[in-house]
């Protein structure tokens, strides 16, 4: 879409991460790097720090060691360049408002004086809701959509105005099969003009549907999305995620975590050959 | 009833009261929409609770030292306790992840207390309290029918400038966020128009019954619009109806109409949640061009 897709969409580099107060850290030493128009999804067990990366990718929160580039920029400086889709309770359906005003909220940040969006803002929101076949529902109220509308407008709403790269949180809760087929076909489309990662906790969506899965669990593994198989999911999921960083950190305090699963290889959480 | 507009025309006092009821009404159907969504009721109650205690403090201070406050009254008091405990309140909801509710009721009694214990300090006001606590219109002059108008307009006003970012915190503050608009902030200036309608309230129904017109009209609304700018309409005209006719019907009773507004406005609230809500179940949008 741009210039600044020719460097690596997403470059993550010795990543850690602790919540204030925390005496673990929630990630360890995460590096990985998504090249261009790739369908990437991050798995893991709940807990496992999959919506920590996600904020981090969002510059919500900041990285306390290693560094991350999107689109060759820090994150919180290219946010009006990325479309972020968030799980759907978080719109709170109790607030009156229509499919229109939810997308609309894409336009905000430039100028936010005034109670009306102007009309170019308006015409680019139905041009978004159009891509993803919500456009006639435009004056419905979101209180009355179904889930797969609802994942719809969202991501009409990260599309509209800003196109380089799609970010999603859990987008298949709450949605039945037969439209999380429709929304995985409309990712695809998608897909051929931007990068897109996807947290997931539906490793069998993931395995069929993407190129290359992350498994976030303290520790990162990078893997072709296809090698996402029940065995190796078992694997990964009782493999060893304690965390030996290089700095500060003591490695003293990181045995009480180990899980009990000894790993020989230590460092390279889960290091079979496959 | 029939008393109340025979007297219209010869006391002068039911006509500010109307036009009170009717400015004030302006300010909490504008702002009642965004209390009721953003879920800010309990810390409107604490404002109002906390605006008590300044109440408290200027009826205090201009009896200690009546040259250096001449200018502060009561109400003046109270705006000026309310508007600083819109910030605090404000940064509290976004710091304080557990027991909120706890610190904000320690605050909420604590302003009241004050209130309560400045007045026992200050002799012969008690009968001026109750007015403040409870509301009479009859205490109304031109002049405050003024300041109501005034800040009826400063209300609407800042709704009309800040309502895109209002409604964006209401609906969905992470991605308010991630387009740059601090959540923080604008419930600080959400509050601090709180703050402006507690004081509009207080003459019409008192500080301790104001929490009722604040949410009642606007959860009356939103169970029968499709929007925020529409139930703000909706609201504004409820809570003129809710502050008149309650009034008018009990006018010459040996009843206080607050009391009676405060009833109406939940009877009214309860009647729209038997009614289904008009949008559930899809269509419903239909003419609702207006932003």
């Amino acid at each position: 879409m741009s210039a600044a897709t020719s460097g690596p969409a997403v470059e993550v580099e010795g990543l850690s991460f602790a919540y204030p107060g925390a005496d673990e850290l929630t990630l360890c030493d995460v590096s990985f790097q998504v090249p261009g128009r790739e369908f990437v999804g991050l798995v893991g067990p709940n807990g496992g720090g999959k919506t920590t990366l996600l904020r981090l990718l969002l510059g919500l929160l900041e990285p306390d060691t290693g560094s991350i580039r999107i689109l060759g920029e820090r994150p919180a400086k290219v946010r009006q360049r990325i479309g972020f889709v968030p799980q759907q309770s978080g719109v709170d359906a109790t607030v009156p408002a229509t499919v229109l005003d939810i997308v609309l909220m894409a336009a905000l940040g430039r100028s936010n004086w005034g109670p009306r969006f102007s009309s170019r803002d308006r015409k680019a929101a139905r041009e978004a809701l159009e891509r993803t076949e919500m456009l006639e529902l435009e004056h419905r109220p979101w209180s009355a959509l179904s889930g797969g509308q609802r994942q719809r407008v969202l991501i009409a709403r990260a599309l509209a105005f800003r196109s380089e790269m799609l970010l999603l949180d859990e987008p298949t809760t709450g949605i039945d099969v037969h439209r999380e087929q429709e929304l995985l076909d409309l990712l695809h489309t998608l897909n051929g003009e931007m990068p897109i990662l996807m947290v997931s906790h539906d490793v069998a969506l993931v395995s069929t549907h993407m190129n290359r899965a992350l498994w976030v669990n303290r520790r990162l593994t990078d893997l072709p999305a296809r090698d996402l198989t029940v065995a190796r999911v078992e694997r990964l999921f009782h493999g060893d995620n304690t965390c030996h960083p290089a700095h500060d950190h003591g490695s003293d305090h990181s045995s009480e975590h180990g899980g009990g699963h000894g790993d020989p290889h230590g460092h390279a959480a889960e290091g079979e050959a496959g | 009833m029939g008393s109340f507009f025979a007297d219209l025309s010869t006391n002068p006092f039911l006509l500010t009261g109307l036009l009170a009821g009717l400015f004030a009404s302006v300010a909490c159907g504008t702002v009642g929409p965004y209390v009721v969504t953003r879920r800010l009721v309990f810390l409107s109650g604490a404002i109002a609770h906390i605006a008590i205690g300044g109440v408290g403090a200027a009826i205090f201070l201009r009896y200690q030292w009546p040259d250096l406050f001449s200018a502060l009254t009561p109400l003046a008091g109270g705006a000026v306790a309310a508007l600083l405990s819109a910030p605090l309140l404000a940064v509290l909801r976004h710091h304080v992840s557990e027991r909120l509710d706890t610190v904000v009721g320690a605050l909420w009694a604590s302003g009241m207390a004050i209130g309560l214990l400045l007045i026992k300090l200050t002799p012969g006001y008690h009968s001026e309290l109750m007015s403040y606590l409870f509301g009479n219109l009859v205490y109304v002059s031109r002049g405050d029918v003024a300041a109501l108008a005034a800040l009826a307009a400063v209300v609407v006003g800042v709704t009309v400038l800040f309502h895109r970012r209002f409604l964006a915190v209401c609906l969905d503050p992470l991605q308010a966020r991630l387009q740059g608009i601090s959540v923080l902030w604008t419930d600080v200036v959400l509050l601090s128009l709180v703050a402006l309608t507690v004081i509009s309230l207080t003459r019409v129904v008192g500080l301790i019954l104001v929490i009722a017109l604040l949410s009642l009209p606007a959860a009356t609304a939103g169970r029968l619009v499709p929007r925020l700018a529409s139930m703000m309409w909706l609201a504004t005209l409820l809570c003129v109806a809710l502050t008149t006719l309650p009034r008018i019907a009990v006018y010459g009773a040996a009843v206080s109409p607050e009391p009676a507004i405060v009833l109406a406005a939940t009877a009214v609230y309860l009647v729209a949640l038997a009614l289904p809500a008009r949008w559930r179940g899809g269509g419903g949008g239909e003419g609702q061009a207006r932003g």
